[in-house]
């Protein structure tokens, strides 16, 4: 998001979004959404301003980022070619009634799943693809060590945030006083912060990585403390009242966690399309039962989306794990077999 | 003006009933075509979240707030926020503007040239970049709060702000509180945030730059006849400004100054760019804890309207006290 952008304009704006939300938007029938992307032959897919690691443009515009990925796949499965997503940054306040309104099919944005969102909203959250956890960054100078230490302490972090809410909640609960300043843009809060103006800085703890190693003015001089004060499943979410569409943006990142249990990756699976005889791997590949058409997608949906983007492990390792510059350890991100938390439902 | 007789008086009246009617008709329809369709999507509206608690803190005001109380307050704390910003600089735009303006027409060449640079200037950049740039300047420049620099015993000015003693009342009756130092800079007293230095500074010394502009052209639309019989009747410069030239003035400048307060009052939203906790940043903050867009800028509207409403009253009010009888 520009940091030139009148706040006014922008809640004109959103009520405009907001207003258009109800009343351009078209009762629902099912496979609409699917309609009208193969219509316009691309996938909507609303992003963060950028935030590395999730979705964030480089000098020449392309987008790359796990969440950036999840929308290539969809688009791969969808249309059959992952260069067909048009992404659309979004700020933290605007999302969701870009959602709402139908300017975007499908919303990946590092947004977090929570009861409130998921029941009032109008959208449907449909599978994690990242667990995070909120925490904090300091700078060394303090010789703080444990957040426990944050006493009297101001925080920065940035409005329209599940973050927020937590600080505040986590303040109370510990009887640990901090002051919370606000920005309304990501930019502004941890400009802020790496000026000096606040003692600490608050956000999952992914996009703390991505802070320090990328706008720190020298990383070294900041720490990330080690606890997490939150629970923040990541997950991509669509409108209500399109099943068809809800089932696509739930089964095809399924289908690509699915893919790193089966041991289907980017480098093996034509190797593995033509010799592989496991019925598990060939209904991802599209050699086997036809996987596609209670979706409403081709036979080989998965083996499109798999191609394009890896599967799970390698989207994380490209984007957050060794591959990237944010060097995050895969932790709960792993596989349940491997004492993770990532758990595909069986595609069969 | 006669008014038009029998029949077409009548259509007149008919006319501005059936377009009220259409007005209202219509803005009925929008509401309600998007309440329903709302409702079929599955997203809650509607006020009633005004009572839930608000669940976030608000960082600085003068109404305490904590995250326990509810939304209505928290917009109350933005609200008193706005005017704890919008206030003082007015205050500074009227006076460094009057200053300026009367500035602009002295024979002294420096002055004048200095006054109208300024006012160049600051017309010609837009008040976001003025008020960020006054923002990060002061966040940079400023020391780091453990090492604030001391200006008075117990007053302090680093990036947590200006930090003064303050009185607090205690079982034992008032005392002054002093700031003390700790591990994140200083605790205790009173402190005037960054945030709250650059709204009011950026918001005072820009408009001071219009109301300059609107000075002048008050005390140039006095004839120079009246000055100049003024002097002639051998009145001091002084006086003549006072008792000749500025009651003129005033009832050019008072009604121009009106529109000149409205804008700041409502060019304090921008303080949501650099985190000051005023009545638009609350509602942000609401409408995303709440999911709910239409309400929270519907109170935010309700808001600036009944301020916009007050103060042009109480402008209207002085205004028909300094214009000239008989000259409206």
């Amino acid at each position: 998001m520009p940091l030139l952008s009148l706040p006014t304009h922008r809640a004109a704006a959103l009520a405009g979004l907001a207003v258009s939300a109800a009343l351009l938007a078209p009762a629902a029938h099912a496979g609409k959404t699917l309609d009208a992307v193969k219509q316009r032959g691309s996938v909507k897919c609303g992003v963060t301003t950028g935030l590395a690691g999730f979705s964030a443009p480089d000098a020449k515009g392309h987008w790359s980022g796990l969440d950036a990925d999840t929308c290539r796949a969809i688009a791969a499965a969808v249309l059959g070619d992952a260069g067909k997503v048009e992404f659309v940054p979004l700020n933290s306040q605007q999302r969701f009634a870009a959602l709402q309104a139908g300017e975007i099919d499908i919303l990946a944005r590092n947004t977090t799943w929570n009861l409130t969102r998921d029941a009032s909203l109008g959208f449907h959250f449909t599978t994690i693809t990242y667990y995070d956890g909120q925490g904090f960054l300091v700078p060394k100078k303090f010789k703080v060590t444990s957040a426990r230490q944050l006493k009297g302490a101001t925080v920065c972090t940035q409005s329209g945030t599940t973050n927020e809410k937590n600080v505040a909640d986590w303040s109370r609960a510990q009887g640990i006083p901090v002051k919370t300043l606000v920005f309304e843009s990501f930019e502004a809060s941890y400009k802020a912060f790496f000026a000096g103006r606040c003692q600490a800085f608050t956000t999952d703890a992914s996009a703390l990585a991505a802070l320090r190693n990328k706008e720190a003015p020298n990383p070294d001089d900041y720490l990330i403390l080690p606890e997490l004060i939150s629970k923040e499943p990541l997950a991509p979410l669509v409108r209500r009242g399109d099943d068809e569409w809800f089932a696509i943006a739930k089964w095809v990142p399924n289908a690509l966690i699915e893919a790193e249990e089966a041991g289907i990756g980017q480098g093996s699976i034509d190797k593995l399309k033509a010799d592989s005889k496991d019925p598990a791997q060939m209904r991802l590949l599209g050699t086997g039962d036809d996987m596609g058409k209670l979706l409403g997608l081709p036979k080989d949906w998965s083996y499109k989306a798999i191609k394009a983007v890896g599967n799970y492990g390698e989207m994380f390792e490209r984007n957050l794990g060794a591959g990237s510059d944010l060097k995050l350890p895969r932790g709960v991100n792993r596989l349940w077999n491997q004492g993770g938390l990532l758990y595909a439902l069986p595609v069969r | 003006m006669k008014e038009p007789a029998g029949p077409g008086r009548w259509q007149a009246l008919v006319l501005q009933v059936v377009l009220v009617a259409a007005v209202l008709g219509a803005g009925w329809w929008v509401v309600e075509q998007a309440l329903a369709t709302l409702r079929a999507r599955g997203v809650h509206s509607g006020f009633d979240f005004l009572r839930d608690a608000a669940g976030f803190e608000i960082s600085e005001g003068w109404l305490a707030f904590d995250s326990t109380q509810p939304f209505w307050r928290a917009f109350l704390a933005g609200l008193v926020n706005t005017v704890r910003a919008a206030v003082p600089a007015t205050v500074i735009a009227i006076v460094l503007g009057t200053l300026l303006g009367v500035a602009r027409l002295t024979p002294h060449r420096l002055v004048r040239g200095l006054a109208s640079l300024y006012v160049q200037t600051l017309r010609n950049v837009p008040l976001l970049v003025l008020l960020l740039l006054m923002y990060f300047a002061l966040t940079h420049l400023l020391p780091d709060p453990e090492h604030a620099v001391q200006l008075l015993p117990g007053v302090s000015l680093g990036k947590s702000g200006l930090v003064l003693p303050w009185p607090v009342h205690a079982e034992a009756g008032w005392t002054l509180e002093w700031p003390e130092q700790t591990l994140f800079g200083v605790s205790g007293g009173a402190s005037l945030s960054p945030e709250y230095l650059a709204i009011t500074l950026a918001l005072g010394l820009y408009t001071a730059a219009y109301v300059a502009e609107i000075v002048r052209a008050g005390i140039e639309s006095v004839g120079s006849g009246q000055v100049l019989a003024a002097q002639a009747l051998g009145l001091p410069p002084g006086p003549v400004m006072r008792l000749v030239v500025l009651p003129q003035a005033l009832r050019l400048i008072v009604p121009a100054l009106t529109s000149q307060v409205l804008s700041l009052v409502k060019n304090s939203s921008l303080a949501v760019a650099i985190g000051y906790p005023e009545l638009v940043s609350i509602a942000n903050t609401s409408l995303n804890a709440t999911g709910r867009p239409f309400e929270c800028i519907a109170v935010v509207m309700a808001v600036y309207l009944a301020l916009s409403l007050l103060i042009a009253l109480a402008m209207q009010v002085y205004n028909s006290r300094v214009a000239l009888r008989g000259w409206s």
